[in-house]
C-alpha cells in the first residue's frame, strides 16, 4: 500500500492504496465516481475511459502510481449540469439504449471533438472504434458527434 | 424530507376483472403512505411536491402536480422504463413533462409480470397501464365534480388539468388527489380512442437520459451500501469440471481479504425454476473490502479441478450434430400432404446447410448483484430480468419465506437474455448469508464469458422441391442445436406449401445454454431467409415476388390450420420495403439482399446495400419495415430497431464462441469478436405500418432477419453464398 495524491475533476484526493491498483477502480471504490465502468478490464471495450490532461485514455490498464500529478476527468466533470456539447448532442439524438457504455462513449468524444470541429464519417468511425455499443447504437453516436462537434 | 399526510381509510386490494380477461392488480388503495424514492437525477425544472397522493400501484399525485408513475418491469435497454409509463400517462391525461418516472420493485400484489423477456413487457400491459391510468383519472374528475358540485361528464382533462367549460373554471390534479383518494374505485373506465393519443405516439426521451450522460449510478454495479463487501466467484475453467480441492492460504494473507471459501448456490433439495440454469453451481468465493484487492487474491488461489464429464470441443460438436442432421425422428414436429412422393416428382431439389456457433450473451455490465442477507430477511438489489422467480429460488435456497425476501429491480447494462437467469443473485444472497454482512459479488469479464447460458449452436438442413415452372411442391426442414432445435415447425413457409415436412432434433451437452435475443429466431431466420432466396434463384423468381407469391397461397387457401403468423401483415412488410428501397431498381455497385420475418407477435421486412470493401462487407443502408400495430414512442421504437439490426449484422459477421477441451476459447473482447463502430450500417431507415392493432413485441423482432438480408446481399456482391456463421472469421471474409 502507498498513499497517493490525485487531482480528479479538479479536486485534490488523498488515497492509500496498491501501486498497482487501476484508476478505474480507485474511481469506482475509493473516490466513489461510478460513472466510469469497468466491461473488461483489458483496454477492450472503452468503457472505463476518462481523459489524463484532456487525452482519452482507459482506467482500467492505468495504475494510480503511473498518474503523478496530471490531472484527470471523468463523466462527472465534465459538466455540472449534462451542459457540455458532447452530453447535450447525446439527449438531442437520444442516443442510449441500456446506457452502460455512453460514459465512456462520451468522454471518447469529448476528447474528439475539441480538436475536431467538422470531422467526417471515417474520422468519427476511427475515434469512436474503442468503444464496443453492445446495444448497437453506433449511428446514433455517429449522429451526435457530430452534433457535439459542431457545437464545440 | 415530505411531510405525509395520513388518512383514516383502510387500505385495501381491489381486484376486478379486466376487460379483455385476466385479473387488475395494481389497485390497492395506498393513500399517502409512503414516499417515492426518487431517481438520483431527475428533470432540472421538476420540483419535489410536499406530499404525495398514491392513486394506484401505478401512480402517485404530487400535491403541486407532479406525477411519479411507477415502471413496473426491469429495464435493460429496451426502454421499457420509459415506454410503460408513456401509456399509463396517456390514459391519465397527464403532462408528461410533469411526470417522474421510477422503478418499482418486486410486488406481486400490485403488479403483474414484472419480468423483461419475450419482447412481452408492453404487449401484456398494454391494457393494464392505461386502465391504470384511465382509472386515476377518472377518480380525479369525480372529485373535482364533486367538489364543483357538476356532473363529471361535463368536465374534461388535458395535461393534468380538469376543465368545467360552461363555468370557465379549472383545477389541476395535484389540488384535486387527496380528494380523489375518497372516491370509490370504478369498475369500468372508458379508454381513449387511438386518434386521441397525445403522448402515445410520440417521439419522447429516455427518461434516464439525464443520468445517464452524466454518469450517475444507475447500474447494479454502481451499488455501494453501508458496510458492503466485495465478492467474487471462481467457476470451473472447463465445462465437465468440478471443484476437487483448493488452497488459499497465500489469498488470505493478502490486505483487505476477509474470506475465501467454497459454497453451493443449488444446494441439493433446492427446488428449482427454469431460470437456474447453471453449469457450475459449486464455486469458490473470495471476499474482501476492495475490488482490486478480490482480484488479486482471486488469482492467487492454488484450485484443484478434476473431471467430471467429457470434455467436449467445437469440433466434436460439430461432428454430433452432423450426424444428428442426418438422422429422422420418431415423430415430426409438422407434415403436410406427402413430402417424400412430392420431392420425388420435382424437377429441381435445392439442399442446403447451415451452421452457427455458441454465442455468449456479453452484456456490457458483466454480471453482478446486491444481497444483504440476515436471519429473518433478504434484501437484494440488482440486474435481474425475472425477480419473481429469483424470489422463488431465493426462497428455497436461503429458507426465508418469499414476503421475508425483498427484491430491487437496477437498470441493466444489458440483458439479451443472459438476466433470465439469476445464478449471480443466488450466489451473491449465498455469500451474504454465510460472511452474516451485506456484499455485491461482481463477475470479471472472463467469469462473465465462460460461465456458460449461450445461445445454443445450431445445425439446419433445408431441401425444397420445384416443378418445372418454378412453383414451391415440397419443403423440409429439420433442425438440430446444442441443446434445441431452432425450427418453429408452424412459421412460414409452413402453410404456403402443400407438402412439408419440419424436424427437431437436439444434441445433448454439459455446457448450459439459454435465451439468446430472439431465442432460436435469432439464427433460423437467417438460415431459411438465405435458403429462401437460393429457392426463388432456383426458380427463376425475383426473391421479393417469390415469397409474395407463397403469401398469396397463405391468404387465399392455407395448408393446415396451426399456421401461427398473419400472411396479410406479413406480405405487408415486404411490399411497403419493396416500395421504400426502390427494390425494382438496381444500385450500380452495390449487393441488395432481402429478408423478412415474424416473431414475438411483429412482423420484419428488410432490404440492406453492401459494398465490399478491402474484401470486407460495408452495409451501406439497411431499409427497415416494421409492423408492431400501435408504436408506443417512435423514438425508442427507432432506437430498438436499429440496435437489433446492428446486433444481428454484427453476429452474423463476427461472432462466435468455441470449444476446447470443454474450455471456451474466447474469455474476453480481445478474442470474442462483437462489432464496432467501423462496421455498423451507414443509414438505416424504419417505416412503421400504421394500423392501429394493439402494440406487440419489438426489442427483438429486428434482430433475427437482418443476417439474412446481410448474407443475400453479399451473395449479390460476391456471386458466393455462404453457409457458416460468423461470414468473417480471422478479419477476412469467409469463401
Amino acid at each position: 500500500m502507498a498513499q497517493y495524491n490525485i487531482n480528479v475533476n479538479e479536486q485534490n484526493h488523498q488515497i492509500d492504496v496498491d501501486e498497482d491498483t487501476p484508476l478505474l477502480w480507485v474511481l469506482r471504490d475509493h473516490l466513489n465516481l461510478v460513472g466510469t465502468k469497468y466491461g473488461c478490464g483489458i483496454a477492450q471495450c472503452g468503457a472505463c475511459t476518462v481523459h489524463i490532461d484532456g487525452r482519452a485514455i482507459r482506467s482500467c490498464i492505468t495504475p494510480i502510481a503511473t498518474i503523478g500529478d496530471q490531472k484527470i476527468t471523468t463523466i462527472e466533470g465534465l459538466s455540472d449540469d449534462a451542459s457540455h456539447p458532447v452530453q447535450q448532442a447525446w439527449i438531442e439524438h437520444d442516443v442510449p439504449q441500456c446506457g452502460y457504455c455512453q460514459s465512456g462513449q462520451i468522454m471518447t468524444a469529448a476528447a474528439f471533438v475539441k480538436d475536431n470541429r467538422n470531422p467526417s464519417d471515417d474520422q468519427i468511425a476511427e475515434a469512436m472504434n474503442g468503444n464496443i455499443c453492445r446495444c448497437g447504437t453506433y449511428t446514433r453516436i455517429r449522429a451526435a458527434v457530430k452534433t457535439a462537434a459542431k457545437n464545440t | 424530507m415530505n411531510t405525509n399526510k395520513t388518512h383514516n381509510r383502510r387500505s385495501f386490494l381491489k381486484v376486478s376483472a379486466a376487460t379483455g380477461g385476466g385479473i387488475l392488480f395494481g389497485f390497492q388503495i395506498l393513500g399517502c403512505q409512503s414516499e417515492p424514492r426518487l431517481p438520483s437525477f431527475i428533470a432540472p425544472d421538476i420540483t419535489i411536491p410536499d406530499a404525495w397522493n398514491t392513486l394506484n400501484g401505478y401512480l402517485k399525485i404530487g400535491s403541486n402536480g407532479i406525477i411519479t408513475i411507477m415502471s413496473p418491469n426491469p429495464e435493460i435497454g429496451q426502454n421499457v422504463k420509459t415506454s410503460m409509463p408513456m401509456i399509463v400517462a396517456e390514459e391519465l391525461d397527464a403532462d408528461w413533462d410533469k411526470v417522474i418516472v421510477q422503478q418499482a420493485k418486486l410486488d406481486t400484489d400490485l403488479y403483474k409480470r414484472q419480468l423483461a423477456g419475450g419482447s412481452q413487457s408492453i404487449r401484456f400491459g398494454w391494457h393494464m397501464l392505461r386502465k391504470a391510468g384511465a382509472t386515476a383519472r377518472q377518480m380525479l374528475v369525480e372529485a373535482a365534480a364533486k367538489k364543483w358540485n357538476v356532473p363529471s361528464s361535463d368536465l374534461t382533462t388535458d395535461k393534468g388539468v380538469i376543465y368545467h367549460q360552461s363555468s370557465g373554471n379549472s383545477m389541476g390534479y395535484g389540488d384535486i388527489a387527496s380528494a380523489a383518494l375518497d372516491i370509490e374505485i370504478p369498475e369500468e373506465v372508458t379508454l381513449k380512442e387511438p386518434k386521441d393519443f397525445k403522448i402515445i405516439g410520440r417521439d419522447t426521451r429516455n427518461v434516464d437520459r439525464f443520468s445517464i450522460v452524466q454518469g450517475k449510478p444507475l447500474f447494479g454495479l454502481d451499488l455501494k451500501k453501508e458496510g458492503m463487501l466485495i465478492a467474487m466467484i471462481e467457476h470451473p475453467p472447463a465445462f465437465g469440471m468440478k471443484l476437487q480441492s483448493f488452497d488459499a492460504s497465500e489469498s488470505l494473507k493478502m490486505p483487505g481479504i476477509r474470506d475465501v471459501f467454497a459454497f453451493n448456490s443449488l444446494p441439493e433439495g433446492t427446488q428449482k425454476q427454469w431460470t437456474d440454469t447453471n453449469a457450475f453451481p459449486e464455486l469458490i468465493a473470495i471476499v474482501g473490502t476492495s475490488t482490486w484487492q478480490v482480484l488479486k487474491a482471486k488469482k492467487k488461489l492454488k484450485i484443484r479441478w478434476v473431471q467430471d464429464s467429457e470434455a467436449e470441443s467445437t469440433l466434436k460438436h460439430d461432428e454430433a450434430m452432423s450426424t444428428l442432421v442426418s438422422q429422422t425422428p420418431d415423430t415430426p414436429a409438422r407434415l403436410d400432404g406427402d413430402p417424400i412422393g412430392a420431392f420425388n416428382k420435382a424437377a429441381k431439389i435445392i439442399e442446403k446447410t447451415y451452421n452457427a456457433p455458441f454465442l455468449a450473451h456479453n452484456t456490457l455490465e458483466p454480471m453482478n448483484f446486491f444481497a444483504r442477507v440476515t436471519q429473518d430477511n433478504a434484501a437484494v438489489e440488482g440486474p435481474i430480468q425475472t425477480p419473481e422467480y429469483l424470489r422463488m429460488t431465493l426462497s428455497s435456497v436461503l429458507d426465508l419465506p418469499e414476503d421475508k425476501i425483498s427484491i430491487m429491480m437496477t437498470r441493466m447494462g444489458g440483458g439479451f437474455g443472459r438476466r433470465l437467469y439469476g445464478n449471480f443473485a443466488v450466489e451473491a444472497a449465498v455469500i451474504s448469508q454465510r460472511m452474516k454482512a451485506p456484499v455485491k459479488l461482481i463477475y470479471t469479464r472472463e467469469d462473465d464469458m465462460t460461465q456458460g447460458t449461450y445461445r445454443p449452436a445450431y445445425k439446419v438442413t433445408y431441401r425444397a422441391g420445384l416443378d418445372a415452372q418454378g412453383n414451391l411442391l415440397a419443403f423440409h426442414v429439420k433442425g438440430v442445436g446444442i441443446h434445441g432445435s431452432p425450427v418453429f415447425a408452424n412459421r412460414f413457409p409452413a402453410g404456403a406449401v402443400d407438402h412439408y415436412l419440419a424436424e427437431n432434433l437436439t444434441q445433448d451437452s454439459n455446457i448450459s445454454t439459454g435465451a439468446w435475443r430472439a431465442p432460436r429466431s435469432n439464427f433460423i431466420a437467417i438460415a431459411e431467409q438465405a435458403f429462401l432466396d437460393e429457392v426463388a434463384e432456383a426458380a427463376g423468381k425475383d426473391p421479393i415476388d417469390f415469397r409474395l407469391e407463397l403469401f398469396d397461397r397463405v391468404i387465399n387457401n392455407p395448408v393446415g390450420s396451426n399456421n401461427d403468423y398473419d400472411p396479410q401483415r406479413y406480405a405487408g412488410v415486404l411490399k411497403l420495403v419493396k416500395e421504400k428501397s426502390n427494390w425494382d431498381t438496381p444500385k450500380p455497385g452495390i449487393g441488395r439482399g432481402v429478408s423478412a420475418y415474424y416473431c414475438h407477435n411483429s412482423y420484419v421486412a428488410q432490404v440492406l446495400d453492401v459494398e465490399i470493401q478491402n474484401k470486407l462487407p460495408k452495409v451501406k443502408k439497411v431499409y427497415c419495415a416494421v409492423d408492431c400495430g400501435i408504436v408506443v414512442n417512435p423514438e425508442g421504437a427507432r432506437n430498438q430497431i436499429e440496435g437489433g439490426i446492428v446486433d444481428g449484422i454484427g453476429h452474423t459477421l463476427f461472432s462466435a464462441l468455441t470449444f476446447e477441451n470443454g474450455s471456451p476459447e474466447q474469455n474476453n473482447f480481445h478474442q470474442y469478436r462483437l462489432i464496432r463502430h467501423k462496421e455498423a450500417p451507414d443509414q438505416i431507415d424504419i417505416f412503421f405500418v400504421d394500423n392501429g392493432i394493439d402494440p406487440t413485441g419489438l426489442g427483438e423482432p429486428s434482430l433475427p432477419p437482418i443476417g439474412a438480408a446481410l448474407m443475400n446481399a453479399i451473395y449479390k456482391a460476391t456471386g458466393k453464398r455462404r453457409y457458416t456463421l460468423p461470414l468473417v472469421q480471422q478479419e477476412t471474409l469467409l469463401g
